[in-house]
């Protein structure tokens, strides 16, 4: 296949060889850790400033409204004023709160979501740390976040905090299940949790096509689970803004507030960057069997853009889905879930089971 | 809380929360104290008084002029039917005769006001269910009468466009351009509210079944107006007592008998429709004349007492003046339609989610200054 | 139905009612101890069915104080006003209408608050506007505050 001109391998290798001529293995290793850290650092916060920003542009175009546009060119820079401002805001201390927790909560959140984005795949080559049990990884990390929550919710000493962090916990507790049996389904077609793996196998088309129906309704099942569970959309209980105030972050200010509204984007882009590793090929380009032409021109778009762009566009679904659907209520939310999905979801594996064992994939 | 648990009370337990007078959605300065049981609300007490002016005691100082501001301060969503009750009273008692042209244009202005109402409802109901999107598109709908009333009364929300006797001045001549012009809009535009927020499942699971009450109830706690009407509770003032110009329009009265919360919101969807036939019905046959009648500078009711009851937008709004013959009232109380449909709200939240008493409260359409008055 | 025939029936039920037709809605003077057993009768008779409790007010005259209920019937389509005289300003007390018509809760709460007239069998009679330490009882016309209120 062509796309070894964009192949990354050799680079970060011949990088990685060089650190391990000249210094001793463990200062390569501190070397390596540290420039791969303050890498991801610096993507995480261009990417969530610019997901926030992509928000208000999306919303705003939903809205029939302009959105930002003051600060630099279309309003370009206006997340980056906004979080000059959340730095700069005072971090109000709450009477009665339990100190250690409430100020740890913010960091657990943003650490969760953190530790997820190590093992994606965002282009051949461009991938952190590639587990055998990539995909498992990352569904045990983005889970911790909720821990975060509910110490957010349960250390303000607000009532309107607890409802919050407890219809949060409930909530994720719930879909997590859905998530883990969605992903569950593409693993049995793909036998693999490693993610460089299940790239590989969507060479010759994505799995949402090659898996027939079943991997189609798992990918349903997994926008819908994933929506939940970064607490977003219809399903944003916890926030719930004309219920409780901002539930869980009610008391948080400033740039506490921040990471909770930072790790919220970073989440969606996670569930939306699984989505895309999974189901639509990761940063695999658009093939179709057969098409040599086709997919050699396919080949010339390097495989970041693929994937940027069909994050992008999951991303944007999830997005549409928040600003056009008014929000569940808590024992619908737990009646979608339990009644309907988990079904569905149990009843699809077998399928799946069975369309892998007798061969009926592409 | 932290305390309490850490101590030890680790037991099931009612909780109570005040929802207000500062939250995002009891639209104004409303304050509920809610006894909780897990998400069920158990008990609602709902406290007001956070912007009660003494807006009836104002009164007994004010000549019946500027009494016409005040109500503007009341209801201001739906202030020119508010104006008009209180010109209507004050007619009524000195047994003027008011031009039919001012007639219909009392009449126009109040189904406009009506709309405008409405829409900002619809726009608040979407996001009391967390549905944001629909606050700009009420909006957007609602800037355009806000610019006819502006292109005629120089004022968009508290109009004071009534006075005792007639108008304040004539409408702008571009006037009933610009309300046709707005029919034939707002006729496209509408069908849009229900293809985003009623036919969507998630709104009607939220909104089916959920704060029911019964016709029985609804006139028993004097829920009148579109909440009323949702319960099948025949109470439109226009078509049972019909004042100003409504006689003269063919216009049925919106009603639905399911008693809940899907039901009040479609009323007020309809209304809409029905506001938009009586204009139409109205726009083209204003009939020319005078935009005032004669009046008297001072304006001295005689002594006896004075009710009328108008349909405001929330329902049935009263005025009644006791007059000793002063140019001031003796005593003017107003009958406010959000004041009896709040005292429902105890009854119809009980045993339902927080997110419902949200929904409810958003479908009975509460203005918090006409409560406190 | 007519005024006369109204007047009519009530009179047969409570001969010593003073009844005056010539006012806008068909008024009824009736004496604080039979309140209550007017307004039951009220609700109750088919061919009263004053259902529709739409207003309920007080009035502060010079040497008494008035309880007026405006009813209407969302049978018949008829009016009626009730109006009852409460001769003691300094305690004055009167039977609630609450059990009969749910919807005077409100409207009785407020009273007691402005005018400071105490309903019996009120069943949850609290302050609804004012803070529960505010002296006097605004709306009555002896009432000075002189932060508030602006002599002129």
């Amino acid at each position: 296949m062509e796309f070894n001109i964009y192949d990354l391998t050799s680079f970060t290798s011949s990088f990685d060889q060089l650190l391990m001529e000249n210094l001793s293995p463990f200062w390569a290793v501190a070397i390596e850790m540290i420039l791969i850290g303050v890498a991801i650092l610096a993507f995480y916060a261009v990417v969530g400033l610019y997901l926030v920003y992509a928000e208000r542009k999306v919303c705003a175009f939903m809205q029939c409204r302009v959105g930002p546009n003051r600060v630099g060119p279309y309003g370009f820079f206006q997340t980056i004023a906004d979080l000059i401002k959340l730095l700069m805001k005072e971090l109000i201390p709450i009477k009665n709160a339990d100190k250690l927790l409430f100020n740890i909560a913010p960091y657990i959140v943003i650490i969760a979501s953190f530790m997820a984005i190590a093992a994606i795949p965002f282009a051949k080559g461009l991938h952190a740390i590639d587990f055998n049990i990539g995909i498992f990884y990352i569904m045990a990390v983005s889970s911790l976040g909720v821990i975060g929550i509910l110490i957010a919710g349960w250390s303000s000493n607000n009532k309107y905090s607890l409802i919050g962090a407890m219809r949060s916990g409930a909530q994720i507790v719930s879909y997590e299940l859905s998530v883990g049996l969605s992903l569950i389904t593409i693993v049995i077609l793909s036998g693999s949790l490693q993610l460089s793996t299940i790239v590989e196998g969507q060479r010759d088309g994505w799995f949402l096509f090659t898996g027939h129906i079943p991997a189609l309704i798992a990918f349903l099942v997994f926008l819908v689970a994933a929506t939940a569970e970064t607490n977003r959309g219809p399903f944003d209980l916890a926030e719930a803004e004309s219920e409780l105030t901002a539930g869980f972050h009610t008391e948080y200010s400033g740039i506490k507030f921040a990471f909770f509204f930072l790790a919220e984007y970073m989440n969606m882009f996670i569930v939306a960057s699984i989505a895309v590793t999974m189901f639509l090929g990761g940063w695999m380009p658009f093939h179709v069997g057969g098409w040599e032409a086709f997919n050699n021109i396919m080949d010339y778009i390097p495989p970041f853009f693929w994937y940027a762009g069909k994050t992008a566009f999951i991303i944007w679904v999830m997005m549409w889905f928040k600003w056009t659907f008014p929000r569940l209520r808590i024992d619908q939310l737990l009646t979608l879930e339990w009644k309907y999905l988990l079904p569905i979801n149990l009843v699809n594996i077998i399928i799946m089971a069975f369309v892998v064992l007798m061969g009926w994939h592409f | 809380m932290v305390e309490e648990i850490t101590k030890g009370k680790l037991e099931e337990q009612e909780f109570s929360i005040n929802m207000g007078p500062q939250h995002p959605s009891t639209h104004g300065v409303l304050r509920m104290m809610l006894k909780l049981k897990g998400e069920t609300v158990k008990e609602v007490k709902p406290q007001l008084g956070y912007i009660h002016r003494g807006i009836e005691k104002m009164c007994e100082k004010l000549t019946y002029q500027q009494i016409i501001h005040l109500t503007d301060r009341l209801d201001y969503m739906s202030a020119n039917i508010l104006n008009e009750a209180v010109c209507l009273t004050v007619e009524d008692a000195l047994q003027v005769e008011v031009p039919e042209r001012v007639q219909y244009i009392r009449t126009i202005m109040g189904e406009l006001n009506r709309i405008a109402s409405h829409q900002l409802w619809w726009c608040a109901f979407g996001m009391d269910l967390g549905a944001l999107t629909t606050f700009f598109y009420g909006l957007r709908d609602r800037e355009k009468i806000l610019d006819i009333f502006e292109e005629t009364i120089g004022a968009r929300l508290l109009l004071s466009y009534n006075v005792p006797g007639g108008l304040m001045n004539d409408i702008h001549p571009n006037f009933q351009k610009k309300v046709k012009e707005f029919i034939t809009y707002f006729r496209k535009k509408l069908p849009e509210y229900d293809a985003l927020l009623t036919g969507n499942p998630i709104m009607q699971q939220r909104t089916k079944g959920i704060g029911m009450l019964t016709k029985e109830q609804a006139i028993a706690y004097g829920v009148s107006g579109p909440s009323g009407r949702g319960s099948g509770f025949s109470c439109d003032v226009r078509i049972h007592q019909p004042y100003s110009a409504y006689s003269k329009a063919d216009f049925k009265e919106i009603l639905y008998h399911e008693g809940d919360t899907f039901a009040r919101y479609k009323v007020r969807i309809d209304e809409m429709w029905e506001s938009m036939n009586i204009i139409e019905q109205l726009i083209d046959n204003i009939p020319e004349g005078n935009y005032t009648a004669k009046m008297k500078p001072v304006i001295k009711l005689p002594v006896g007492e004075y009710y009328t009851r108008v349909e405001a937008v929330r329902g049935e709004f009263g005025v009644y003046i006791v007059s000793d013959g002063n140019k001031t009232p003796y005593r003017v109380k107003f009958r406010s339609p959000n004041f009896s449909n709040l005292s429902a709200l105890d009854l119809m939240a009980r045993e339902q989610k927080i997110a419902d008493l949200i929904a409810i409260g958003g479908s009975m359409d509460y203005v918090i200054p006409d409560m406190d008055r | 139905m007519e005024k006369e025939k109204l007047k009519e029936i009530i009179l047969g039920f409570i001969p010593e009612a003073e009844i005056s037709t010539d006012t806008q809605f068909l008024t009824v003077n009736v004496d604080k101890g039979q309140l209550v057993k007017l307004a039951t009768f009220l609700r109750d008779s088919d061919e009263m069915a004053f259902d529709y409790l739409f207003c309920e007010s007080a009035i502060d005259y010079p040497d008494h104080l008035m309880m007026v209920y405006h009813l209407d019937s969302t049978k018949h389509r008829h009016q009626l006003v009730v109006k009852t005289k409460i001769a003691d300003r300094e305690n004055p007390v009167i039977d609630s209408v609450c059990p009969i018509w749910i919807g005077a809760d409100y409207h009785e709460r407020e009273i007691f608050d402005l005018f400071g007239i105490h309903f019996t069998n009120h069943y949850d009679l609290r302050k609804i506007f004012l803070d529960n330490d505010w002296v006097g009882f605004p709306l009555r016309k002896d009432y000075t505050d002189p932060v508030n209120i602006v002599e002129r």
